[in-house]
């Protein structure tokens, strides 16, 4: 691959000497894809590696933006770079996208050491865009410390954030009705650290009070205690503890080389969606033309099943 | 109506100011989604610094602002200002709300406001003239017919 574009080169030197423009530009390059967007990816992923990613998943409405804007507030005053990554739904009619989250992300006008970029999930499930991974890869090179991913939070449990993330907070609001159905189970095995917000509102000791008995029954043990955190996230309340958790539980992954784990399982999750695309896309060149719809029309017609067809095409 | 080849279009669309009246701002941002856009909003409150910084972290090709309250002969020249600063000739300047004829001239004519829209303007007209000034960038093809996708029927052919 040629990793010598001009236009690469020139903005990663430009966004590596901090000009925002180029990062930008960048990232939009890489959310595309092709060419530019791989040659980019492919300069900047030694300086890769060093940024702590946490991810922020939970229904919608329950605060995930305001939370992440209050988080950033105390992470500056700690002295760290904070790069925000927010995901919102593409129309999947329009193909298009309303992309809302810096409404709530307003503190942080001129503040250099803040980075805000909203992504749709461009036809993706799992409440997050396909490009997620390469677009934090990118912000990590332009040397944020710190990059929190927001999920889309369409109701369902969204896994993947697991994968992407060195930390995953999950976050579980009262008022949403029968609590204990609203906290679904497969939270309760990506969340590092639970966030209960909207803690103003009366039902929230109920909220924390069922998080934890969930917990202790379905939980297996592990040397790091999953803490349930209560905020108010508009005023800021318990958002340093949130902060605190995630730098401990940063410590956490460190000493138990749970940090290296998580990090071999993102690579080979990305190396393994890479090498399928690649593999799909040589397979469909090497055929003779019209043969891959050929293909599809007998199974659609019921002539052949797509197991045998896959392996008549691998092996034809 | 939808169209493929504005999937990757980014729009902001913004209020700058304390004019609250939302409505409209949020009828055109919902409309360019339903049109294939990528909408930004923003919200309420922007001043022009939020708003060029937040142009500048989306990469987007054009900023759309909404004034109901009459302070669009400042409002307008800081942006337009400050986009200058930063190195924002590509992006496309716009907007709408209560906005006089005679004002619209002006901003057209002095700030490279490429478009204004009062009340009552169809979605449609604000759409195709997006489509009119990303053509005359470059960033989007010439004609409404996309180029033949399918590399098969080409070696065909
Ligand atoms: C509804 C309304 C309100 C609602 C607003 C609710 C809300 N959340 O939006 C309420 C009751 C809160 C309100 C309050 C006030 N209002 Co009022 N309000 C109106 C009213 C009747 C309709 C506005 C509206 O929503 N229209 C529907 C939307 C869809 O249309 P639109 O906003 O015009 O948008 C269209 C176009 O303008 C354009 N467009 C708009 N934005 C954008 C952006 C882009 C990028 C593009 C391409 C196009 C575009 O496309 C849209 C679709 O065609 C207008 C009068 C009028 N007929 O316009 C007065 C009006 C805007 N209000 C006015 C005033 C004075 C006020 C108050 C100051 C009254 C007071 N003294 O308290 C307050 C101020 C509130 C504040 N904080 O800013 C004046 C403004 C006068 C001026 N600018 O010189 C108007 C014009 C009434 C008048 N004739 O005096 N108002
Ligand atoms: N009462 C209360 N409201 C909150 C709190 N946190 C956020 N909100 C409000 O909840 C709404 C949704 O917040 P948002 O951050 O956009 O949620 P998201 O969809 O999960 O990103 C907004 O109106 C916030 O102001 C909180 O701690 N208490
Ligand atoms: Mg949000």
């Amino acid at each position: 691959m040629n990793t010598t574009l001009p236009e690469a080169t020139e903005l990663v030197e430009r966004l590596l000497a901090g000009d925002r423009r180029a990062l930008a530009r960048a990232i939009t390059r890489v959310e595309n894809g092709g060419p530019v967007g791989e040659a980019i990816l492919a300069q900047l992923y030694p300086r890769t590696g060093h940024a702590h990613i946490v991810g922020i998943t939970g229904p919608p409405g329950a605060g995930k933006s305001t939370l992440v804007n209050a988080l950033t507030k105390v992470f500056r005053e700690r002295d760290k770079r904070v790069a925000i990554v927010a995901i919102d739904p593409t129309s999947p009619f329009s193909g298009g996208a309303l992309l809302g989250d810096r409404i709530r992300m307003r503190d942080h006008t001129g503040d250099a050491g803040v980075f805000i970029r909203s992504m749709a999930t461009r036809g993706s499930l799992g409440g997050l865009a396909r490009a997620t991974g390469d677009v934090v890869s990118v912000l990590d090179a332009a040397g944020f410390d710190l990059i929190f991913i927001e999920t889309v939070g369409a109701g369902q449990v969204e896994v993947d954030i697991a994968r992407e993330a060195h930390t995953t907070i999950v976050i579980e609001v009262p008022g949403l009705g029968d609590d204990v159905q609203s906290i679904k189970a497969g939270l309760l095995e990506i969340a590092d650290i639970f966030v209960v917000n909207k803690a103003d509102h009366p039902d929230a000791t109920r909220v924390i009070r069922t998080l934890r008995m969930m917990l202790d029954l379905g939980h297996p043990r592990s040397a790091w205690n999953i803490p349930i955190l209560p905020t108010v996230a508009t005023r800021g309340e318990g958002v340093p503890e949130v902060a605190d958790a995630i730098e401990a539980h940063r410590r956490y992954l460190e000493e138990s080389g749970e940090w290296q784990t998580r990090v071999r399982l993102r690579a080979e999750n990305e190396f393994e969606r890479i090498l399928r695309r690649e593999l799909v896309a040589r397979l469909r060149r090497r055929l003779p033309p019209g043969e891959y719809e050929r293909t599809l029309d007998e199974i659609t017609r019921r002539g052949i099943d797509p197991y045998t067809a896959a392996h008549r095409l691998l092996e034809g | 109506m939808s169209d493929n080849s504005l999937n990757n279009i980014r729009i902001l669309i913004a209020k700058p100011g304390l004019d609250g009246h939302d409505r409209g701002a949020k009828v055109v941002a919902r409309a360019l989604r339903d049109a294939g856009f990528e909408v930004i909003y923003t919200g309420l409150r922007q001043t022009p610094e939020m708003i060029v910084e937040s142009a500048i972290q989306e990469d987007v090709d054009a900023i759309g602002l909404s004034l109901l309250s009459g302070a669009h002969m400042t409002i307008f020249p800081r942006v337009r200002k400050l986009m200058d600063e930063n190195g924002l000739e590509d992006v496309i300047l716009f907007g709408g709300g209560i906005i006089s004829e005679s004002d619209a001239k002006i901003l057209k004519e002095q700030y490279g406001v490429a478009g204004v829209f009062g009340p009552g303007t169809l979605m449609s007209t604000i759409i195709d003239f997006l489509k009119d000034e990303l053509r005359k960038r470059g960033k989007l093809p010439p004609e409404e017919t996309p180029a033949p996708e399918n590399n098969d029927q080409a070696q065909e052919a």
